[in-house]
């Protein structure tokens, strides 16, 4: 977790920090992750509302085993982004979709493509926990089941394992039972976590998983991805700064222009943060703006 | 400080005026009903044209025709309901022409329904004067105000759920049977007790349906008469009907509390063990 960034000598900013005058206290990113191999590469995406443009020419790679925070002001598209990796927008009346996008040489937008597959692979976690109104076992048996998984020996050993997971296992495995809602709001967001993770899905969007909970649950949860990182591919949306420095490898800056969001840099977390390319961006990580 | 005291005055004498309308209609059913009721009034077939006897076979008939409307109109509008809430949008052509529809339906005098429910299924579908006939012109009554309540409650249950069970990768329709419809079971719950209230308190729709036979029915083709219609006999065309009519009334009233209860504690009930049990 907190493995000296010299480490990652394959990186592409290897080499000394420039001297920023840094705002958010040292900087620690997580262990060396990857071959930078792209899981899901996105290409000239655009989304429209109705008559409104939310994206315009979105073009970037999440790479596999990686973190990768998405930053930016509210309103910039970022939740937007996420939904249109998983096909969330399809829900929404009167949102368009242009651009590419390809997950694992898939392509995400084909018409024929298998919608409800193509979400056990990609899992979202978001802003606010939705744990669905029943037991905590029921809540992770539930999409289990409906992929069609069947015997109660194998779906106990999965519930097991996610919770265990999460680190829920010891607080809830007395009361499986029990009503998921009655949990604290915590507990809620891990066991939406571990609900996801149940599918083994490759990819998980978060969709600012830590804003609604208190700083001791958000760091838990928080403690929780940066686990999570290397076994899983994270895309996570969040508005904390020194959280999104603390966990991501990799940093995109989403930025409301006039014509709609627009990616203004995507780099190395360490990179984006410590040398900006971008004087939007240099303003952002530093406070100035945003 | 005046304005605001008057201002309580005036909205408590409104609340007491609303009970005290309440109270009265009850005591006076009481009063004039509770005399009459015993077990052989419940369990006897009338006689002397209801001035005498008891009221079972009109029982029976009610519990029938009610049985008959709520089994035609609960599966017909939740089916409705769903396709309203989950797979049309609120502002389409589509939808607003079945809201507006129902918004009509909803406003037909009770007689205009008992005329179609004669000439539509005693005459041109042969069921004659029958518990039938009765039952499914109620079911038509009923309709709008199931539909409607059915809908609001499935609109009304959390979008996160939606959401969540998508990015699940659940299909809509197993969101739907698992997490949205229970949410809206209270509201489903409560539709089918006004139906079954309006279906229960209705005369004259009956009258040309159902019929008047005051025999104990054998099937559902037999004519039969509903309470509400026996009420309405025993007051108007049978003279010194009037006590057996205000037990009859006592009767309906608290068959319909009954019903009306039983069906809440059993939804909050079932809906507990639910949570509960896996």
């Amino acid at each position: 977790m907190t493995t000296n960034t010299s480490n990652t000598s394959h990186c592409a900013d290897n080499g000394n920090p420039p001297e920023h005058a840094y705002t958010l206290g040292p900087l620690q990113v997580g262990p060396p992750c990857c071959d930078p191999e792209p899981l899901l590469r996105v290409d000239n995406l655009s989304l429209h509302y109705a008559d409104k443009i939310a994206l315009e020419n979105i073009s970037l790679a999440i790479y596999r085993g990686c973190i990768t925070a998405l930053i930016g002001p509210s309103g910039c598209g970022k939740t937007s982004f996420l939904s249109s990796l998983n096909r969330l927008t399809d829900m929404i009346p009167g949102c368009r979709v242009s651009g590419s996008i390809r997950f694992d040489g898939l392509d995400v937008r084909s018409p024929n493509l298998d919608v409800q597959h193509l979400r056990r692979d990609i899992g979202m976690i978001f802003q606010k926990p939705v744990p669905f109104p029943l037991s905590i076992r029921r809540n992770i048996e539930l999409p289990l089941r409906e992929h069609g998984m069947r015997s109660q020996a194998e779906i106990n050993d999965r519930l097991q394992e996610v919770l265990r997971d999460v680190g829920l296992w010891d607080e809830v495995r007395e009361r499986l039972e029990t009503p998921a809602q009655a949990l604290s709001g915590g507990q809620q967001q891990r066991l939406c976590i571990a609900r996801a993770l149940a599918l083994q899905p490759k990819v998980l969007l978060m969709d600012e998983p830590c804003s609604a909970l208190d700083p001791i649950a958000s760091a838990v949860v928080e403690d929780l991805i940066s686990r999570l990182q290397g076994r899983y591919t994270i895309v996570i949306v969040t508005h904390n700064l020194a959280q999104a420095r603390r966990i991501a490898n990799y940093a995109a800056l989403f930025w409301m222009q006039e014509r709609g969001g627009r990616l203004i840099e995507f780099g190395r977390c360490q990179q984006v943060f410590e040398a900006p390319a971008h004087r939007l961006t240099a303003a952002y990580v530093n406070g100035q703006r945003g | 400080m005046l304005k605001n005291r008057l201002a309580t005055v005036l909205i408590w004498l409104s609340a007491a005026l609303i009970c005290a309308v309440f109270v009265c209609l009850l005591a006076d059913m009481l009063r004039n009903g509770l005399p009459r009721l015993s077990w052989s009034f419940l369990s006897q077939a009338p006689s002397d044209a209801g001035r005498a006897g008891g009221i079972a076979p009109i029982i029976v008939s009610t519990g029938l025709i009610v049985l008959v409307a709520v089994s035609a109109a609960a599966p017909l509008s939740l089916a409705t309901a769903i396709l309203l809430s989950e797979f049309s949008s609120p502002n389409s052509r589509f939808c607003q022409v079945i809201e507006r529809s129902l918004e009509v339906l909803a406003g037909v005098p009770s007689i205009v329904f008992g005329l179609f429910g004669n000439a539509f299924f005693c005459i041109y579908l042969g069921l004659g004067f029958s518990i039938l006939s009765g039952g499914l012109t109620l079911a038509c009554m009923a309709l709008p105000i199931m539909i409607n309540t059915a809908t609001v409650g499935l609109r009304s249950a959390p979008d996160d759920y939606r959401l969540c069970a998508a990015a699940l990768g659940m299909s809509r329709g197993a969101a739907l049977l698992h997490l949205l419809l229970p949410a809206a079971a209270p509201a489903i719950i409560a539709g089918l007790m006004l139906g079954i209230a309006r279906a229960g308190a209705e005369t004259a729709a009956l009258i040309f349906t159902s019929g008047y036979v005051d025999r104990m029915p054998d099937t559902l083709m037999d004519s039969g008469r509903a309470l509400s219609v026996h009420i309405y006999d025993l007051a108007m065309n049978v003279a010194g009907g009037d006590a057996n009519a205000y037990a009859s009334a006592l009767v309906l009233v608290v068959l319909l509390l009954i019903i009306n209860s039983l069906a809440s504690s059993l939804t909050q009930h079932w809906l507990r063990n639910r949570i509960m049990t896996s």
